[in-house]
């Protein structure tokens, strides 16, 4: 009979007693916490997000010294070519991952795709929460005609398969000559972010128009209406850092969409090229494509092991982010 | 309800007009097709060049994209004998269309079936018993799947079993030489490209079903079918998962147009001759010709699964209000 007890609300009360630390013999020693004290409370109780917070960390770290972890520079072959082949060859003691077609270490290149995946995850997800958010809150906070339709923009574009739509805009944008000064070529990384921004801002303004939707109703919305606070305030000051939580879910998902979305575009030819500003992942993940028809296994397993494990990690702090800010949600773990 | 149908419907041809004329302008922006047919004709004289441009409505302005607009479109509902013909080789394309919408079906049609089906059964049993092992295993193990990009796990199945243990064949639908329809062969050749899609598919569903059973789980008229004596079993059947269905009604028919859209990457690594193969092609030959009719079927099947989608969640849910 346990199985339909609405498990949430036990949830609820379990971490209540542990927050709380009531004591029963002194009675008035009440801790009391502030929402985002609760929600961090939450989320360290998440063990896969708290294990994909460290991984996570120590990946940025090693990434961001690259220079220092990595043991070859970025276009730099293990040793030259006149010492003997240095192509194909298979993990080693002078390459830990093996090396690609013109004898360069996949384990420094890794890193320094990393860093610029991660730099491209980033950015768009900025982009597409600022634009979001906006966006988002203006339409359910005005609600009617302007929401109505933005929805069904939005909805439209969402359900588009998204390989399609982002070829069709990405050829669309690199042939409208104006915008080049703006957004870069079409092989360069600025212009990939942009390209990225452009798909993420409606998952985001889709979630922060919902929750605005259920706050508005509320009495605190209510009451800086009527002491006269602007609509911009309101938004600014009262609905924005009560999103905060769903916000930070959409930021989480936007960056790991681009990441792999990246990849995806590289490894059809879409992507940045190598040769324009840095490598990424994508263009690592390139390589799995000859490297599984060839059998050169280090290839596919190390970058594509790569990609995978930044998508789950950051999936999973996705996850404990949403456990944390809503946590009628973590029902059943 | 009825007021609600009619007016939907009566939406949908304005709703089309204005999104293919968007995508016609994109496709005449992106790929210039006055450049891709120099591209294939190099030395075409510039009086040849004019005479491509004004038979097939190239003009150039906001006025010429419209009117360009209209006369392709004209062209193309009279019937694909009287649609523009590639660009590059100069042949039909409405035959080689055809066959990768066929192939793409098949692909498409066996994925969706297996992926759903199997996704909402793990969905059940993990939401049934949620917090047990069971559900955690099945929940974790969805989440993981769902994390691993299609074209991963394309590659990485490829390099297992194709090439490392050559159990099955690597890319394409026959092998090279081959004639006529062998059901058989071709369904080994699907093997690879089926479980790519459908494990996505399944990932995705497991964890939907999931969701939809827990939100349902705690509703009252479930209390009442329980009082009202009900074995578990009937309330699971007959309550709880028919009700857990109306949200994945509404999924499933949005998700048909991103499954294509996995497939266009499954297809492309398996080198199987499908709708995505088609458009990387014609994409990558700047084809407008050849382009226009893909996107067109694209944006009408997104727009027919978006206006089923609505009146599904309309007729299944009564509460939903209309208007």
């Amino acid at each position: 009979m346990t199985s339909y007890q609405p498990v949430h609300e036990s949830a609820e009360f379990e971490s209540f007693d542990e927050l709380y630390d009531v004591s029963e013999s002194e009675g008035l020693d009440v801790k009391t916490l502030t929402p985002r004290q609760l929600a961090w409370h939450r989320y360290r109780r998440h063990k896969a997000a708290m294990i994909s917070t460290v991984i996570f960390g120590l990946l940025t770290v090693m990434v961001v010294f690259a220079p220092v972890f990595a043991r070859y520079g970025v276009n730099e072959p293990v040793f030259p070519i006149s010492e003997g082949p240095n192509q194909f060859l298979e993990p080693q003691s002078v390459a830990w991952f093996g090396t690609d077609d013109i004898g360069r270490d996949i384990y420094s290149r890794l890193l320094y795709g990393i860093r610029t995946s991660i730099f491209i995850g980033v950015a768009t997800g900025i982009i597409a929460v600022v634009i979001g958010a906006t966006i988002g809150a203006i339409a359910g906070l005005r609600g009617g005609k302007l929401d109505d339709r933005m929805m069904r923009v939005t909805d439209v574009f969402l359900a588009f398969p998204f390989l399609v739509a982002v070829i069709v805009i990405r050829e669309f944008l690199g042939g409208v000559e104006f915008l080049e000064p703006v957004i870069g070529d079409k092989t360069s990384i600025r212009f990939i972010i942009v390209l990225l921004a452009i798909f993420a801002w409606m998952g985001v303004a889709r979630l922060v128009r919902g929750q605005v939707l259920s706050l508005k109703e509320r009495e605190f919305i209510e009451a800086a209406r009527a002491v006269g606070a602007s609509e911009r305030r309101i938004i600014v000051s009262h609905l924005i850092p009560n999103s905060i939580g769903p916000i930070l879910v959409a930021l989480t998902l936007v960056i790991i969409g681009a990441i792999v979305a990246e990849s995806t575009l590289a490894f059809f030819g879409f992507g940045p090229q190598p040769g324009a500003d840095s490598t990424s992942l994508g263009n690592l993940v390139l390589l799995s494509r000859s490297g599984a028809t060839q059998g050169n296994w280090w290839l596919v397993v190390f970058p594509c092991g790569a990609l995978v494990l930044l998508a789950i990690c950051i999936n999973f702090i996705g996850d404990g982010l949403r456990d944390a800010f809503d946590p009628k949600m973590d029902a059943g773990r | 309800m009825l007021r609600f149908i009619a007016r939907r419907l009566l939406w949908f041809i304005p709703t089309v007009l204005f999104v293919t004329f968007l995508v016609y302008v994109c496709v005449r922006i992106g790929w210039d097709p006055v450049q891709s047919y120099v591209r294939a004709n190099p030395r075409a004289s510039d009086e040849k060049v004019q005479q491509y441009r004004e038979v097939n409505g190239l003009y150039d302005g906001l006025g010429g994209y419209i009117r360009g607009y209209f006369e392709w479109l004209w062209a193309f509902v009279r019937g694909p004998d009287q649609w523009p013909r590639s660009i590059k080789g100069g042949g039909d394309v409405y035959t080689p269309l055809r066959y990768s919408l066929f192939n793409t079906l098949r692909l498409a049609g066996t994925a969706a079936i297996l992926g759903i089906g199997i996704g909402l059964f793990f969905g059940v049993v993990a939401g049934k018993r949620p917090g047990t092992w069971v559900d955690g295993f099945v929940n974790t193990t969805a989440f993981f799947v769902g994390s691993i990009p299609p074209f991963v796990s394309a590659v990485i199945l490829q390099l297992a079993f194709a090439v490392q243990l050559g159990w099955l064949p690597a890319a394409g639908i026959y092998p090279p030489g081959h004639q006529g329809f062998d059901p058989v062969l071709m369904g080994k050749y699907m093997i690879l490209p089926v479980i790519v899609v459908a494990i996505q598919t399944i990932a995705g569903y497991t964890r939907y079903m999931r969701a939809s059973l827990l939100d349902v789980s705690s509703a009252d008229y479930l209390r009442t079918a329980r009082a009202k004596g009900l074995s578990e079993r009937q309330v699971l059947r007959r309550h709880t998962i028919r009700n857990s269905l109306i949200p994945i009604a509404t999924v499933v028919a949005i998700d048909i147009g991103q499954i294509i859209g996995g497939l266009i990457i499954t297809e492309n690594i398996f080198n199987y001759p499908g709708m995505g193969v088609f458009f990387l092609d014609a994409a990558a030959d700047g084809d407008f010709p050849r382009l226009m009719p893909f996107l067109v079927i694209i944006t009408l099947s997104v727009l027919i699964f978006n206006l089923l989608a609505d009146l599904s969640y309309a007729y299944l849910d009564p509460r939903i209000k209309l208007d």
